[in-house]
Formats: C-alpha cells, sequence, structure tokens
C-alpha cells in the first residue's frame, strides 16, 4: 500500500513559523515593490541613458565578470585543498580564508590602500597601478568574491565521491590527470555556482571599492558607486534606476544558480 | 600472483599487523572478513592508494610498494563501482586506453568486445544515472578490465545488488576471470559469495590473514 503523503498538521508550532517566514517575505517583497514603484519605467530608463551611468553598467559588468573568473581560478585548487588535503593546521587556515567574509568592508579597502603603500606594495604599483584604477576595482571584488567562491567549491569537492578519482589512478592517471579528468567535469555546476556567487558579489561592492579605487566618474565609478554618487547630489530617480538594474542582475544570477543547483 | 609481505597499516578503527598471504596467479581468490576489520584498506594498500606503515606489495612477482597505482597492473572495482559521473558507458570502458593514447579504433573495438561479454552492448551511450546497480557494477568491471591488467581487486562488488541480480553476477565474474586468466582478489563479509566463487579463501581476523580450505569455508587450512 503507498504511503500516504506526510502534510503540515496545523499546529502552533507550525504557524508560528509560517508567520515570521510570511512577515520576512513580505518584508522583501515590500522593500523591492516599493523601490521598483517609485517612479515610471520609461523615467527610469531616461535616468540610466546618461553617459556616466552607462559606462559605470560597462565598467561593472566587465571588472565582475574578470574577478568571477579570477575568483574561480583561485577557488578550484584552494576548495580541493580543504576537501580532499589531510595536513595539519587545516582548520586554522579554513578559518582564515573566511576573514575577508567577516572583515567590515571599508576595513578591506583600507588595508588594501594600506598595503599597497609598503615598499612591496610600491613594487607592484609601478608593474601594475592598482590604487585609485580599474585594476583597483577587480582587485577589490576579487578579495571578498573570492572567499565566497571558495566556500562554495569547498562545499561541491566535499559532495564528490572521492572514489572515481582514485579509480582513475589505477587506470594510469596522476593524482592532477585524475581531477581534471573526472572530478572538474562532475564539479561544473559548482564551479558555475562558485563563479556566479562571486560575480553577484563582486556587482555589489562598494566600501573596499570607494577607498582603494575611488569613485571617479567615468574612471573607476562602477553601479553601487553610481548609487552613492546620485544619490549625495539628491538625483534619487537615476539612484533608483541604477538600483533596480542591480537587482534585476542579481536576480538573474539567482535563478541561474538555483537552476544549475537543481540539476546537481 | 598478488603476495603481501608483512603488511602494517594502522587507523583510528582497526588496525592491520604482519598480513602475509599470496593469492595464487590466475585464479579467484576471496578474502573475507566482518565489516569494518580492514579489507577494503587492505586492497587500497595493494592498489597503491594508501601506503603501508611496513611491509612489501608484490604483483606478478614484481615489487610493486614504491610505484604509484596506475603502473602496478592492477583494476580495481570499489564497492560502489564508482563510476566516473559525467561519462557515458562507452568512455568509461575505453578511459584506461585513451589514457594510454592507444588508436581509436583499438579503442572501440576493446569497448565492443567487453560491453559484449558484460552484456552492457546496449548502454554504451548512458551515463551512470541511467543504469541499475547491476549494470553500474558491469561497466565499472569492463573499465577495470579494458587495459588487460594482471589482478582485479573487487571489493564487495556484489553486495549492493539484488538476489537475482546478485546470483547473475556472480557467475559472470567467475566466466571473466577464466575467460581473462587474470588474478582476481574479491573482498567480501558474504559466506555465500565466497562458497560461489573461491578458489582459494582467505580470513582477515583480528588484523591478520589466514588461509582457509575453500570447499569447508572458513576452517583453517
Amino acid at each position: 500500500m503507498p504511503a500516504a503523503p506526510k502534510t503540515l498538521r496545523l499546529s502552533p508550532f507550525w504557524i508560528g513559523l509560517s508567520l515570521v517566514t510570511g512577515f520576512y517575505l513580505l518584508f522583501i517583497v515590500g522593500m523591492l515593490g516599493t523601490t521598483a514603484s517609485y517612479s515610471s519605467p520609461d523615467r527610469l530608463l531616461h535616468a540610466l541613458d546618461s553617459r556616466e551611468i552607462r559606462y559605470a553598467i560597462m565598467l561593472s559588468l566587465a571588472t565582475c565578470t574578470v574577478s568571477a573568473l579570477l575568483s574561480l581560478l583561485v577557488s578550484v585548487p584552494v576548495g580541493y585543498l580543504l576537501s580532499r588535503g589531510r595536513f595539519p593546521g587545516k582548520a586554522a587556515l579554513d578559518a582564515a580564508l573566511d576573514i575577508p567574509i567577516v572583515l567590515p568592508p571599508m576595513v578591506v579597502g583600507l588595508c588594501l590602500l594600506i598595503l599597497f603603500q609598503t615598499p612591496f606594495g610600491q613594487i607592484v604599483e609601478r608593474a601594475v597601478p592598482f590604487t585609485y584604477t580599474v585594476y583597483g576595482v577587480v582587485l577589490a571584488q576579487f578579495i571578498i568574491g573570492v572567499a565566497f567562491a571558495i566556500r562554495t567549491m569547498h562545499g561541491t569537492f566535499d559532495h564528490l565521491s572521492s572514489r572515481p578519482e582514485d579509480v582513475a589512478m589505477t587506470l594510469g592517471c596522476s593524482r592532477g590527470q585524475a581531477v581534471w579528468l573526472v572530478t572538474l567535469p562532475a564539479a561544473r555546476r559548482g564551479m558555475f555556482a562558485a563563479a556566479s556567487i562571486a560575480w553577484a558579489r563582486s556587482l555589489g561592492e562598494f566600501g573596499p571599492i570607494l577607498v582603494f579605487a575611488g569613485a571617479t566618474r567615468m574612471k573607476t565609478e562602477v553601479l553601487p558607486t553610481s548609487v552613492w554618487l546620485e544619490l549625495s547630489v539628491g538625483n534619487l530617480e537615476a539612484a533608483v534606476a541604477v538600483s533596480m538594474l542591480m537587482v534585476g542582475l542579481a536576480m538573474v544570477v539567482l535563478i541561474g544558480v538555483r537552476l544549475a543547483g537543481e540539476r546537481v | 600472483m598478488i603476495r603481501l609481505d608483512d603488511i602494517a597499516w594502522h587507523a583510528a578503527a582497526f588496525k592491520l599487523d604482519g598480513v602475509a598471504f599470496t593469492a595464487p596467479e590466475a585464479r579467484y581468490s576471496v578474502l573475507m572478513g566482518r565489516t569494518g576489520c580492514g579489507k577494503t584498506s587492505l586492497l587500497e594498500i595493494i592498489c597503491g592508494l594508501r601506503r603501508p606503515a611496513a611491509g612489501r606489495v608484490w604483483i606478478g612477482g614484481r615489487d610493486v610498494t614504491d610505484e604509484p597505482p596506475g603502473r602496478r597492473g592492477i583494476g580495481y572495482v570499489p564497492q560502489d563501482g564508482a563510476l566516473f559521473p559525467t561519462m557515458r558507458v562507452r568512455e568509461q570502458i575505453g578511459f584506461a586506453l585513451r589514457l594510454r593514447r592507444r588508436p581509436a579504433e583499438e579503442v572501440a573495438a576493446r569497448v565492443d568486445e567487453l560491453a559484449g561479454q558484460l552484456g552492457v552492448a546496449h548502454l554504451l551511450d548512458r551515463r551512470p544515472p541511467g543504469l541499475s546497480g547491476g549494470e553500474r557494477q558491469r561497466v565499472a568491471l569492463g573499465r577495470a578490465l579494458a587495459a588487460r591488467p594482471q589482478v582485479l581487486l573487487l571489493d564487495e562488488p556484489l553486495s549492493a545488488l539484488d538476489e537475482e541480480t546478485r546470483d547473475e553476477m556472480g557467475a559472470l565474474l567467475k566466466t571473466i576471470q577464466f575467460q581473462h586468466g587474470v588474478t582476481v582478489l574479491h573482498v567480501t563479509h558474504n559466506r555465500r559469495e565466497a562458497a560461489q566463487l573461491a578458489d582459494a579463501l582467505f580470513r582477515l581476523d583480528a588484523g591478520r590473514v589466514c588461509e582457509c580450505d575453500a570447499r569447508g569455508m572458513g576452517d583453517p587450512r
């Protein structure tokens, strides 16, 4: 006999949980809904048509993509090391890699600024100028985005059995070949999720960019900088237009990650 | 032939100490032992996936203790088959030969030959999620045999199968061993399985291996 489908019995416990969830969801929807209805779509689109904001859109898309790819490049080996490696100090390393996540964003920017004033930083600056440049925007986005990408890749590799890799090694692979041929293809959705999360984090990054790369129009202005600049001169309509654009991009990433995740 | 000389290995749950036995050439050997007594670790030591704390591993008269897993001439079938998650059956079976850069025609011919012997010819374009437990084990077996290994190491290959599939697969394992003339070491905790398959029977108990009478099932010789 087939088992009866499980349904939640209405009890004060479940009603209480549902109310908390409902209020929270209502708050999110209300927040976004009222912002979206602040002005008419035509006027919002018109606000996005300024040369400075179009530059900020292009710079945001370009820098987020570069920082997401760099994050992936670093998070795959680090995530693999954390997942499969057995070595002393692993727990300390794991915790240390979370530092960019827990540090206040402004502090990250300040630390970057100070690092690049040191003799070592000055040598790097002579080769690639980071402070107050587009490279600085990418670096500030990367520092935070990569920490999230590492978390994602660590989880991805934890969920993939190491057995197929072992078998590949008995069939003639080196460890590197086994990872490349067997594990990475299986981790591709996790890699997509890691890159997407790094991209989304980078898109919203503001504090470190403001401190380390500045907020110069047509130079280091990315979308969050635009919101701040427009707000500071009282142009609320442009700030809302840019914000809604960022919300739209974040939604696309969220849906993409969810769809990819469901097919893992 | 697989020969272990005084192998030692320590883990939190168990300890192997002075493990020594010889699985005879081109015969079907079964190693029995309770769950969690270190059978899988012993197979991994033979594979080269774990380094023993002491002792030597010999395969076909060659000391392979310091050789990497891929140079030991072994085929390994882990408990769940451990198929490569994204590859089609065709790619799984041809993996070892493609790795050795064998010509595409040779790989295709070997894949067809093994798929025919193992009864998976109709599954060649499927990926692991589309296979049953028995089919997975057959594919894993084909993948392990493709590069013509000297020895085949099977870790509880029948434990996840239902009764009927288990009997079929057991008969297939025995046929394959005979046809390929390969030295098999099959690890199990199942007495019936051991009785059905073993030419030589060993028992791992309290960290040591002793040879038993294959017909008497478990009586030490």
